[in-house]
């Protein structure tokens, strides 16, 4: 009884919604005709950094920023000839190449290659070249010292190379590519630091954590093309409506298997805290800002299977909730500074998701919260990067304290990035956070608290982070001398704690909303149980008691050196990532080992057997065969006899038959 | 001054102007033997056969592009010489693409650096091998500079060849193509017994299949009472019930032109000609040869023997499972690499052969399905550049005897030479049709055609050795990669830009057509149907 009724109350009534945008694009024509240039000219500097081996060590790291930068130029032009166009005639597709065709029952299943730019690839365009060619700058300075920074350079162009595919591919299908190429450079970038057999381990984890992950990608891909016979967003579009609603809640379940994968949602949450072992850049610019965000792309672009498909929707909210506070509550009980970003990038990822769940209505309000977060955070982990970079690597907060004198830009760019969000009124996090929170109100109270609980919780851990490392007594190592970075890391950082401030101007006026209507369509305005500025003050007030909880139990007394292990059950807990691991090891891992083992001896008796054996007869025949081929011609003449003689009995003998 | 009046027969000269070209390349290289100095002669006759391939390549897109058409416009072209050569769009691909490759096969002709400052021809092919006079000849540093001349002669044979269209052209050009190529097999500067052995065995056998050819064209003859393809259509599709003399006639042409492209059990010839013959000719014969000879045989069944289609389909259907199964599972015990590769390219026959049983008329065809003749013509493309490819790597991989083509002492290529080891490894995976490699479309365009007629035992036994070869090829890039060097370990020597250019090439075709194939596949269905 009880389920049934969280389940209406969960259930978000999606009634009365228009339907989903088609998508039409128009040929790209003009300054657009250049897109292909923005995917080409990173994937160009991958493969010269990589193919040219060391002979480029001394300028690949100048080649890998230059091509970014000029993708990111690309995109701006881009984006300025879009904005000079009509609303209704704001997407635009480039066709690049047929793959392949393929003749199906009358039917045509083409695998084509094409670009979709349209308001939502456009924005993406720009945040992931954009924040990603500031991450390429500061990478200079913070990989200088490392013998394979070419390398690693090289990785980073794949990944933005791979990202823009995926976020500009017209269909599932180049996607898809994209997404599996994230994942390769994403997984190459956790175990950049290869020698560290935890880099290694954490790297494996993910790609294992994501193959869980893609396979409801391929399985979404699958169903699709058996459903409409095409892979383009536009072909999809126009038929979604006449699916029926069982496809379209398969499709939209899978989709969102594929989404948790990527963006690191509950379920499939675990890898991202160990993907910290990457490079600071690598988790600014991937575990942060940009590809951990797809699953949020890929739930909006799919707005036509979602808007269709309401149980899948509600599957969406669900989620987002449930990761908005898990993330919260493991940032909470970390000490590892960047496992306290991961933990809130969990979080404020659900924050994304459950925008999106709520359909319509929170489609712009995701993306707008993708983006602000994709400056604060990059911002927030660069900021520790540069931390560490001066604390000799050190990434326990509790060695660090009153670091805000020793790094003045540092602490100041971070302070700005915390302001954002925590959602200090007026910063780019407050407005964003701001109208996720609305609107899961209005749509539903359930999530509405939740999400409100969830910023307080925000508050509390981001002020923890704050107070022990820039605060408080110093309790760093004698041989330990903190400094602030050189200019090229701190130039990123001044750079995105000015967007971090000024990103909310996106939604003055409900620009980003406009700005979005031809791609997610118009959403009815919501009505509210309460007056806006009341839910405004109840938030502030949630976010000044996290903020004044983590005071009383943090700045105010001594944080021990060595982390206390006499704690609460709910600490522990946290500590242990709320046990995930300890969840998949129990359900997943053993029994998945038993299984493995159990097939591997199946494996080993009766399907080597059968392969050796077949390999057996194949090789034994082709030794009795070799023996024919003596080297005489005066056999090699009689077998051309016999063959003759073969070739004419043959035609005879259909003939008479 | 009595007898018949001679009339001279209507030729369109610019319609077989590519074949003037090359056949005109190759006279004057026989008179540069005659009148260059030695010094000179070399340079000259590479410059000359690779400017007159190129120009022809030149000129048959030019002519390609001025095709009218004819009919109800699925095919285009013009039958001219009295009826002899067929000039229409797969006689132009197919030229284009035997003159591309065989551009590229005068430049590993051209090599000079692995060797030492020769190329790999025998310095004196008449001293005997072992004598005082093959000892001076090499002391002296001679050259047999007569190989381009010969090369060209064959290219012109090949192109010949797969426009003919009456038997008698079919029969005059598969001797143009296959002297030279006899002779070009014998001319190893190294291990000549060798050579010279896989030479003679292949005029042998060749002599011995031509007599086939020959014979069954006189069947044939005697059946239509001509040797035009279309009045032979014509006879074949007047007639009630099986003929013998028709279908005899059928099969023993088959003998020939199965023995040219290496089809089981008329392969016997090719592992040791293969390994025999100096690489750089095997990668010209592997690659061109094949091309013309498919052509060859495409047109002649199509158009000729079409009506005759339900006799011989299943003759090629057990030619094709012969072929792929002997190619597959005879390379799986190789241990030389040159071995290896020529039973590779039976099993490539066979493949093709798949493809040819395939749906032929444009009109039987559903939307978004491949033509046999397209998805042959395809097939053909990118075994060609594969094929030359692969080759190409065996020239630079050596030891102190020359090329080391024991696979024994391919074991750790890898470390020796990741940039050799990784590009002979994209032409076996492209070889064994894995995806993103030209093989992989090559196959499915083959597999799915004969698919569409209906084929799919022949797909099914396919499918399976291809699985078959993929072990061997996999074999090789395992011994590159997982193995340690026996002994010193196998070198690679640098080439000079000519083979560079031919790895690139190859490899570039290979990655290329599996990534954007569309092109090719477009080019080929433009070139549309055979004409008639």
């Amino acid at each position: 009884m009880t389920v049934t009724m969280l389940t209406n109350a969960l259930l978000v009534s999606t009634a009365g919604a228009t339907e989903p945008p088609v998508v039409e694009p128009a040929a790209a024509d003009g300054a657009l005709s250049l897109l292909w240039l923005v995917i080409a000219l990173p994937a160009l500097g991958a493969a010269v950094l990589l193919l040219a081996g060391r002979r480029s060590d001394s300028w690949g790291h100048l080649l890998g920023t230059a091509t970014v930068a000029g993708s990111f130029l690309v995109s701006l032009v881009s984006f300025i000839a879009l904005l000079g166009r009509d609303e209704g005639d704001r997407s635009v597709g480039q066709h690049l190449w047929t793959w392949f065709e393929v003749g199906l029952d009358g039917r045509v299943f083409s695998a084509d290659l094409a670009l979709l730019y349209d308001p939502l690839s456009a924005l993406f365009l720009l945040l992931i070249t954009g924040v990603g060619a500031l991450i390429h700058v500061y990478s200079i300075g913070y990989m200088a010292l490392d013998p394979r920074r070419r390398r690693f350079f090289g990785y980073l162009n794949l990944f933005i190379a791979a990202m823009l595919v995926l976020v500009l591919s017209d269909g599932y299908l180049g996607l898809f590519l994209g997404w599996e190429g994230v994942g390769l450079a994403s997984y190459l970038l956790i175990g950049f630091f290869q020698h560290k057999p935890s880099a290694a381990a954490a790297a494996k984890k993910a790609f294992v954590v994501n193959r869980v992950g893609d396979v409801g990608m391929v399985l979404a891909l699958a169903l699709i093309i058996a459903t409409f016979g095409t892979v383009s967003f536009a072909g999809i579009s126009a038929a979604s409506s006449q699916v029926g609603e069982g496809t379209l809640t398969a499709i939209g379940f899978l989709l969102l298997l594929a989404a948790c994968g990527k963006s690191a949602q509950v379920p499939l949450q675990s890898w991202l805290l160990d993907a910290m072992e990457g490079p600071t850049p690598v988790s600014a610019l991937i575990h942060a800002a940009t590809m951990v965000t797809a699953g949020v792309y890929l739930v909006v672009r799919s707005n036509f299977i979602f808007e269709n498909a309401e149980i899948a929707q509600t599957g969406v909210v669900v989620v987002g909730t449930v990761t908005l506070l898990w993330g919260a509550v493991i940032g909470c009980a970390k000490d590892d500074i960047k496992k306290v970003l991961a933990g809130s990038t969990m979080s404020q990822i659900g924050y994304m998701m459950l925008a999106a769940g709520l359909g319509v209505a929170g489609y712009a309000y995701a993306i707008f919260h993708l983006l602000t977060h994709g400056f604060f955070k990059a911002n927030m982990f660069l900021g520790a990067g540069s931390v560490m970079h001066g604390m000799n690597d050190e990434v326990d907060m509790r060695r660090y304290g009153a670091l805000r004198a020793a790094m003045p830009i540092t602490f100041a760019t971070f302070a700005l990035g915390y302001l954002a969000i925590i959602g200090f009124p007026g910063f780019s996090g407050f407005w964003s956070k701001d109208r996720i929170i609305e609107t899961a109100l209005a749509e539903n109270w359930v999530v509405g608290v939740a999400a409100l609980i969830g910023a307080g919780v925000t508050a509390f851990y981001m002020t923890r982070l704050m107070l022990m490392t820039f605060f408080g007594e110093k309790r760093w190592a004698d041989e330990v001398h903190p400094h602030e970075s050189p200019k090229v890391m701190t130039t990123p950082l001044i750079v995105l704690a000015a967007l971090s401030v000024v990103g909310g101007v996106l939604i003055l006026g409900n620009w980003l909303k406009d700005w979005l209507t031809p791609v997610v369509g118009k959403a009815e305005p919501h009505d509210l149980p309460v007056p806006v500025i009341v839910i405004t003050i109840a938030i502030t007030l949630v976010v000044a008691v996290g903020v004044a909880l983590a005071w009383f139990l943090v700045g105010r007394r001594e944080v021990p050196r060595t982390a206390p292990t006499d704690v609460s059950f709910v600490t522990r807990a946290a500590r242990a990532d709320l046990y995930g691991d300890a969840v998949n090891e129990g359900l997943f891992m053993r029994p998945g080992q038993r299984l493995t083992r159990g097939l591997g001896t199946f494996d080993h008796s009766v399907v080597d057997g059968t392969v050796r054996g077949t390999a057996g007869t194949f090789m034994a025949s082709s030794s009795l065969f070799r023996r024919m081929q003596n080297g005489y011609v005066r056999s090699y003449a009689l077998s051309l006899l016999a063959g003759a003689l073969l070739v004419m009995v043959a035609l005879l003998v259909v003939t008479i038959a | 001054m009595n007898g018949a009046e001679f009339t001279a027969p209507s030729v369109e000269y610019s319609l077989i102007l590519p074949l003037l070209v090359v056949f005109g390349a190759a006279v004057v290289g026989v008179l540069v033997e005659a009148f260059a100095p030695r010094r000179l002669r070399l340079p000259v006759q590479i410059a000359l056969s690779l400017t007159a391939l190129l120009t022809a390549f030149v000129v048959t897109v030019l002519v390609g592009l001025n095709l009218e058409e004819r009919g109800d416009g699925r095919a285009r072209g013009a039958i001219t010489l009295e009826g002899a050569i067929a000039v229409d769009g797969p006689s132009i691909f197919l030229w284009g693409l035997v003159l591309l490759l065989s551009s590229a096969s005068v430049l590993l002709f051209a090599e000079r650096r692995l060797e030492g400052g020769v190329t790999a021809f025998a310095g004196q092919a008449a001293a005997l091998p072992g004598t005082d006079a093959e000892r001076e000849a090499s002391s002296k540093g001679l050259e047999q500079t007569e190989v381009f001349p010969l090369m060209l002669f064959a290219v012109g044979g090949m192109m010949l060849f797969l426009a003919s269209n009456d038997l008698l052209t079919l029969f005059v050009a598969l001797e143009i193509l296959s002297l030279p190529l006899y002779l070009l097999c014998g001319l190893a500067r190294r291990r000549r017994l060798l050579s010279q052995e896989a030479a003679l065995k292949y005029f042998m056998l060749g002599a011995f299949s031509s007599g086939f050819f020959v014979y069954g064209i006189a069947l044939v003859y005697g059946y239509a009472g001509s040797m035009n393809f279309a009045d032979i259509s014509t006879a074949i599709s007047g007639r009630i019930g099986g003929d013998a003399l028709l279908l005899g006639g059928i099969a023993l042409i088959s003998v020939g032109l199965l023995f040219k492209v290496g089809a089981a059990p008329f392969h016997a010839w090719t592992p040791d000609v293969y390994q025999g013959a100096p690489t750089a000719v095997t990668a010209f014969m592997a690659a061109c040869t094949k091309v013309a000879a498919f052509g060859a045989l495409l047109r002649l069944f199509y158009v000729a023997f079409g009506g005759a289609r339900v006799d011989w389909e299943p003759m090629i259907w057990i030619v094709a499972i012969l072929t792929m199964v002997v190619g597959s599972v005879l390379a799986l015990t190789q241990t030389d690499v040159k071995r290896m590769l020529a039973y590779s390219s039976i099993a490539h026959a066979g493949f093709i052969l798949v493809g040819f049983v395939g749906a032929q008329q444009l009109g039987d065809l559903g939307p978004g399905q491949l033509s046999s003749l397209e998805a042959v013509m395809f097939y053909l493309v990118t075994y060609g550049f594969m094929t030359l490819g692969a080759f190409a790597v065996v020239t630079v991989v050596r030891d102190s005897g020359g090329e080391a083509t024991d696979l024994s002492r391919w074991a750790g290529l890898g470390k020796e030479s990741p940039m050799v080891a990784g590009v002979f490894a994209v032409f076996l995976l492209g070889m064994a049709g894995i995806p993103l490699t030209s093989g992989f479309i090559g196959k499915w365009a083959v597999f799915s055609s004969a698919l569409s007629a209906g084929a799919w035992p022949l797909v099914v036994v396919g499918v399976l050795m291809s699985a078959v070869a993929a072990f061997f090829y996999i074999r090789v890039i395992v011994l590159m990669y997982f193995s340690d060097p026996v002994g010193e370990g196998p070198s690679v020597a640098t080439p000079s830009v000519l083979t560079t250019i031919v790895i690139a090439v190859g490899f570039a075709a290979t990655v290329a057509l599996g990534i954007v194939p569309g092109p090719v596949l477009d080019l080929a269905a433009a070139a549309g149907e055979f004409i008639r």
